[in-house]
């Protein structure tokens, strides 16, 4: 069970797909203005990841190595479109809230990734966890930016007035444009990466 | 590692494929019903919105027969070209209910110089008649949509939404925001002349001008497409609400227009 909890921890923060294997900062760059969509995608991407880790694992044997990434393709297009669809059908207005940014999960390098470098040689049950755990890596980053984005960048958590109540417009304080934009985002990945590898030694390159 | 054959690797893919594209197709088509009906449900939804009553998906079709009394599809040139009677499910002229147009293919036939049939909607709400005009346009990355609740003047803005398909959350996005919607509601679409000016969309707006309304801070674009938008999709009901408002002043002819415009240039 530790190799379990191994596979499944180490993603969460030694191994983060985005502050450490720098995959996924297109989509991290693009939803995280606010928190909800932040939330949702990070949610959707770790059901991709997971599901899509299993089937690769489950096939893995009778792929052929020539065609490995169009099957890999092939199974995470699937994957996506149904998750749309079973959204569209059944939460539309979670499907509305993330409008396109969906469908880029077919292109978010992590899936491929995790994919390519973990299911094509593990076992199915190790497979899953891996995938969750990389999801969920990826999903505690954009929280994060999500969060500090949308109260710094519109004064609200979740849509609702933080700043307003806390009568912080009423002392001259003011919402900061930067942060709602895109260059922000890849500015606080940056200084989440500082302080990773301040804290952790193992992460310092030479 | 193992060997495949180039045979292995055809039919495999093939399969692969195969299977793929017969569980897409089974899914996409199981849940073709269930789709539309949510976004039918969500059209009527919106429309609500924009009188003021606000429900739930589930209740909207129910709330739409209780609110909206007719569909209309008008021509550019002020002709009605359907129209469609809620209460008893009766198509009353023409065919085509306005719920049912696709408001960017009309848009296209207008462009290309054929005729094209706008829809609009007839309420009433605690026993006011209203109309409710449907927008579309360009925001920066996709389509943005729009509703306009005018009162029974066809001049005063009673209540609006937008909507919008991939503007930037927190930035173009923030057009469905209330504070963007609210200041909407009081301003006019008329000149005094009864001329469609639309309400603009601009920068440090006056909030006690009829015809302008604030901008979105870092979402410029999308800003002027609603702009944009409004204007030219309202122009097109001109001859419409000539024909259909009560109180107007009959419609100028050309010389009139360009009359009343000099005088008012030398009035400022």
């Amino acid at each position: 069970m530790s190799n379990f909890s191994k596979i499944f921890t180490t993603p969460l923060a030694k191994n983060n797909p985005i502050t450490v294997q720098v995959l996924g900062i297109c989509s991290c760059l693009a939803v995280t203005a606010q928190l909800k969509p932040a939330v949702v995608m990070a949610i959707s991407v770790t059901v991709v990841v997971a599901l899509s880790n299993l089937i690769i694992s489950c096939l893995r044997n009778t792929i052929p190595p020539r065609v490995r990434i169009i099957v890999q393709l092939v199974v995470v297009s699937t994957l996506v479109i149904l998750v749309n669809q079973v959204l569209q059908a059944f939460v539309y207005d979670v499907s509305k809230q993330l409008s396109v940014y969906v469908g880029l999960i077919i292109t978010n390098c992590i899936v491929m990734g995790r994919l390519e470098a973990f299911a094509m040689s593990r076992k199915p049950m190790e497979s899953v966890m891996d995938g969750i755990g990389n999801g969920l890596g990826y999903g505690i980053i954009l929280v994060i930016l999500g969060f500090v984005r949308e109260l710094f960048g519109s004064g609200t958590l979740w849509g609702y007035p933080v700043m307003e109540k806390l009568g912080m417009y009423k002392i001259g304080y003011e919402n900061n444009g930067l942060v709602i934009m895109a260059p922000m985002a890849l500015i606080l990945v940056g200084l989440i990466i500082w302080i990773q590898r301040t804290k952790d030694k193992e992460l310092q390159e030479d | 590692m193992k060997k495949f054959s180039n045979t292995y690797i055809f039919i495999y893919s093939a399969i692969i494929v195969a299977i793929a594209a017969v569980l897409l197709t089974v899914v996409a088509m199981s849940l073709k019903e269930k789709q539309n009906n949510n976004i039918r449900n969500e059209k009527m939804q919106v429309l609500l919105q924009a009188i003021g009553v606000n429900c739930s998906r589930d209740e909207a079709a129910q709330m739409y027969q209780q609110y909206f009394e007719q569909e209309l599809t008008v021509g550019t040139d002020g002709s009605t070209m359907s129209v469609y009677n809620i209460k008893d499910g009766k198509m009353e002229q023409g065919e085509v209910r306005a719920f049912d147009i696709k408001l960017k293919e009309q848009q296209t036939l207008e462009k290309s110089g054929q005729k094209g049939a706008f829809p609009v909607y007839v309420f009433s709400k605690d026993g006011k008649k209203g109309y409710v005009i449907p927008t579309q346009g360009n925001g920066l990355w996709g389509p943005v949509y729009s509703n306009i609740a005018l009162a029974d003047d066809m001049n005063t803005v009673v209540g609006v939404t937008f909507s919008h398909d991939s503007e930037t959350p927190g930035l173009g996005a923030e057009i469905t925001t209330e504070k963007f919607q609210a200041p909407f509601i009081g301003k006019q679409i008329l000149d005094e002349n009864g001329q469609v000016v639309s309400i603009a969309v601009k920068k440090n707006a006056d909030a006690a001008a009829l015809h302008e309304v604030d901008a979105i801070t870092g979402g410029t674009m999308t800003s002027n497409g609603v702009d944009e938008m409004l204007r030219v999709d309202l122009m097109r009901y001109q001859k419409f609400i000539d024909a259909n408002r009560g109180a107007a002043p009959a419609a100028p002819v050309e010389g009139a227009v360009e009359n009343a415009i000099e005088e008012e240039v030398t009035n400022e």
